[in-house]
């Protein structure tokens, strides 16, 4: 197991990785013509009658992404052939991995609202999936389901957002939509609109309070935690803030709550990072921190602002993903990722210590990196906004919280006494630590000359969000200036708390306590809570009784067709009465008395008998109003139904009572109610003659069009013909239904 | 039951009365009748095959499984509609065309699917209650 590199299937993880590799070719290759403004695109009629379109489009911003995600995807293809070589999901894990991607493109290269919303929710299902892949696992499991959950049911809300947008913009296309900020700002929609899309891009970005689900993902083998829940997937809700920032944002509200639940979720991120001592957790909570400051970031809505988010975006994508490729090697090289535990490998795994010295660096934010550039422009926006002195120490302390974070995952692990770990710890192979390498040094590259990454990558995308900006200037060194002032001052802050670490250790004990009141609690007990009302009123009205099904359909109906009565009763005139003829009075009742004898009988012989003849007479009525179709298969069914009895009545048990005094009364009581609105129904529909243009139709057309002069027939096979096809289903199914009841029956009582 | 008169008649009865149940269907385009009466006399009649032996001996007599009928008139239903699609025209649109003088379309097709799929079910439950 130890050096993980002799397995024969390392290999197969790069093999698989040619498809994200394809896809960054044509990314890369479609980039010059974004440049000079000649955008991919497709658009294919979906739902044309409702305006949807399947279109993707391919501009600066989404090709940003694209290219992260199959950029970052290739190296983690080929990184998760050695971390998961001899998992005995292997195939299952890769096939959701490209499922995954495959989504995660569809999403950010969606060129209209309804295809977005179909990738979105994708991408939520297939994080689902890869989250609880160890499925045996009870944590594993009930992650994934608090996620799916999480996302699933902000992407609800989204859903909601997008159709309303849609309705207020006129269209689903997002160029359509791009220059309607001004109307769609005016609409008194527009507050329902904004709050429901943040609902969505908030729980897919784990924003306060919506950030517990992030965590607790870390169930997730390592590979899929740095591509999902860091590198990609997480920046779903970010990419849909940027995208819609020209339709939704210059308002005082946009401003204001991205301001603030990204300044919270900044800091609430960094400080849980500083407390928890497991690898990929610290990290997860210094990912939710970077979610938090790009969304922060998108709040101002200045082109500087932009700007800083969209650098930010690049740097962190490159780092994170790098450091938790670099967690999951000590990991799966040592066999624990407790931080409490890990020291002294810098000896044993030199490339790894050094490769987690590159990318510390960048979360730190202080050195020739991407991520220093994004701090310092992080800085000057919130210099800018309207509340800095509140914005200012929020972002100061943040940064000097994930400084001391950078320090204790670039140097606790590898520094200090040699430590005893479950497996005796060996480098990794290069083929492992070739992801990490990769991403870090690009890290360095663009830090280096930042101006490359400003033009191919940042420029296009800034450009795509807010058309009318023109680019800005990336450089390492900005002179002697504020903001480099407080960087300074965040890094000494970071090195004194990075110092300091082990008295916070009384903190981390109590963590589990405190927890108890977080909104992750919150959220489990509503869950659970929803959960056992379920069970409590399915046990009530789905309880096994068929008496109590009837009683419950029939109280329903009463309820909600008696409700359209309150406007008022039909009425009946005499008149009406008077062509009354003798013999349906005589049928009504033998009706009468039939149903009587029913109900009183203790014979179920005779009971079964009596209901025939209600049958019988009903179908009688049938004929003598000219309805020959419905009397003929009314007598077909009575007679039908009564052998099905009499066939039944061989294995019931002998007849022994009726039911109580009290359950006949409410029996009776339900059949009265039921029988009077049935009586008004009639006589309201007959009085309205609603059926009259209907009735005509049909007449009119059966012959013309459908060559038959039955028009009930015609209208059951030719004009509703897929009614009735889903009626014949249903039958098939019943039959199936009670074919398997019988059959299940019998074979237990044989066992 | 054990009557030799009523065995002798089914045996008798049945043909008439399966024919008798495919003539209501038929008929059931311009007079009254259909798939759905058609289906349900052709089960009641085999009822009456189920009451003069047995369950088990109707099974056999009737020398095809319900479940098939069942699933073959769903398939037929389903069918008819298929042509009207691969005209570009939507699902179960009816097409018409001569058979010598009379009229002919995809309706009559999903009419012998209801007919299999009542007779299908009908004869399905009846079965397997009579054999408990």
């Amino acid at each position: 197991m130890a050096g993980g590199s002799s397995h024969g299937s390392s290999w197969r993880g790069w093999a698989i990785s040619l498809i994200p590799l394809g896809f960054l070719i044509w990314f890369l290759a479609l980039l010059p013509g974004a440049l000079r403004g000649e955008i991919w695109s497709l658009s294919v009629p979906w739902i044309p009658q409702l305006g949807v379109f399947f279109s993707l489009r391919a501009d600066g911003l989404a090709l940003l992404f694209a290219i992260l995600i199959s950029g970052i995807g290739m190296l983690i293809f080929g990184y998760g052939g050695h971390y998961l070589a001899g998992h005995r999901y292997f195939v299952r894990c890769y096939v959701y991995l490209v499922a995954f991607m495959i989504s995660m493109l569809g999403l950010v290269l969606a060129g209209d609202l309804i295809t977005m919303f179909v990738f979105w929710e994708l991408t939520s299902i297939t994080s689902y999936l890869l989250i609880g892949l160890d499925h045996e696992r009870e944590a594993a499991r009930k992650a994934a389901l608090q996620a799916l959950l999480v996302t699933g049911g902000g992407g609800l809300a989204l859903m909601v957002g997008f159709l309303m947008l849609g309705r207020v913009g006129g269209s689903f296309d997002l160029v359509t939509l791009a220059p309607l900020g001004d109307v769609v700002l005016a609409d008194p929609l527009y507050l329902p609109i904004l709050l429901l899309i943040l609902a969505g891009a908030f729980t897919k970005s784990a924003q306060f309070p919506f950030h517990f689900w992030l965590p607790n993902a870390m169930e997730a083998p390592t590979p899929i935690s740095a591509y999902l829940h860091s590198a990609t997937m997480v920046k779903a809700g970010v990419y849909l803030l940027a995208r819609l920032t020209s339709v939704l944002s210059g308002s005082v509200e946009w401003t204001v709550l991205l301001t603030s639940f990204g300044a919270v979720t900044m800091l609430l991120g960094a400080v849980m990072a500083f407390l928890v001592s497991d690898l990929k957790k610290i990290l997860a909570y210094s990912t939710i921190s970077a979610l938090g400051t790009m969304v922060l970031l998108l709040g101002p809505g200045t082109p500087a602002a932009v700007n800083a988010a969209i650098v930010f975006l690049l740097a962190h994508a490159l780092y994170k993903a790098a450091l938790f490729m670099i967690a999951g090697i000590i990991d799966h090289q040592t066999g624990t990722r407790d931080v409490t535990i890990l020291s002294g490998l810098r000896r044993a795994m030199p490339v790894t210590a050094a490769v987690a010295a590159v990318a510390a660096i960048s979360l730190a934010g202080f050195g020739p990196v991407l991520s220093f550039i994004a701090k310092e422009m992080l800085l000057e926006t919130v210099l800018a906004a309207g509340n800095a002195s509140i914005l200012v120490p929020v972002a100061i302390i943040s940064a000097a919280i994930l400084t001391a974070t950078a320090c204790i995952l670039a140097i606790r692990p590898f520094y200090g006494l040699r430590c005893v770990t479950p497996i005796a710890p060996t480098e990794a192979s290069p083929g492992f630590l070739a992801g990490p390498v990769v991403l870090a040094s690009i890290g360095l590259l663009f830090g280096i000359v930042p101006q490359f990454a400003g033009t191919i990558l940042i420029a296009p995308a800034v450009a795509a969000i807010m058309p009318q900006s023109e680019a800005l200037h990336l450089a390492l060194w900005h002179g002697l200036n504020v903001p480099l002032l407080l960087s300074v001052v965040s890094v000494t802050l970071g090195v004194v708390l990075f110092v300091t670490w082990e008295r916070f250790s009384t903190f981390r004990t109590r963590l589990p306590q405190a927890a108890r009141f977080g909104p992750a609690a919150l959220w489990d007990n509503t869950v659970e809570a929803t959960v056992s009302f379920a069970g409590w009123q399915s046990r009530i009205l789905q309880n096994g009784y068929l008496r109590i099904y009837l009683l419950m359909i029939l109280m329903a109906t009463l309820l909600f067709v008696g409700f359209s009565f309150l406007d008022g009763l039909p009425l009946v005139s005499i008149a009406d009465l008077n062509d009354v003829r003798l013999h349906e009075v005589v049928v009504a009742a033998v009706i009468l008395v039939a149903t009587l004898f029913v109900i009183r009988t203790d014979s179920r012989l005779g009971a079964v008998a009596g209901l025939g003849v209600v049958g019988y007479s009903v179908a009688f009525m049938y004929t003598v109003f000219s309805a020959p179709d419905l009397a003929m298969t009314q007598f077909a069914i009575e007679t039908l139904t009564v052998v099905l009895f009499v066939l039944v009545l061989y294995h019931l048990p002998r007849f022994s009572a009726l039911s109580p005094a009290r359950t006949r009364l409410r029996d009776a009581l339900v059949a009265i109610a039921v029988g009077a609105m049935m009586t008004m129904l009639v006589l309201g529909v007959t009085a309205t003659n609603a059926g009259g243009r209907a009735t005509s139709f049909y007449a009119e057309r059966s012959v013309i069009e459908a060559h038959g002069r039955n028009v009930v027939n015609v209208i059951l096979v030719d004009f509703r013909g897929l009614d009735t096809l889903g009626e014949i289903t249903v039958l098939a199914i019943a039959g199936l239904g009670v074919y398997g009841l019988l059959k299940l029956r019998v074979e237990r009582s044989g066992s | 039951m054990n009557s030799i008169i009523l065995r002798t008649a089914a045996r008798y009865l049945i043909p008439l009365l399966f024919l008798f149940s495919i003539f209501v269907l038929f008929r059931g385009h311009n007079l009254p009748g259909g798939g759905f009466s058609g289906g349900l006399l052709a089960a009641t009649g085999f009822a009456l095959y189920i009451f003069a032996t047995d369950a088990r001996e109707a099974k056999k007599a009737l020398q095809i499984d319900p479940h098939l009928l069942m699933g073959a008139g769903l398939l037929v239903a389903m069918g008819s509609g298929l042509p009207g699609l691969i005209q570009g025209r939507p699902f179960l649109s009816s097409i018409w065309g001569h058979i010598g003088s009379e009229v002919v379309g995809t309706p009559v097709l999903f009419d012998i699917g209801v007919y299999l799929v009542v007779l299908g079910s009908s004869l399905t439950i009846m079965l397997n209650l009579g054999e408990e």
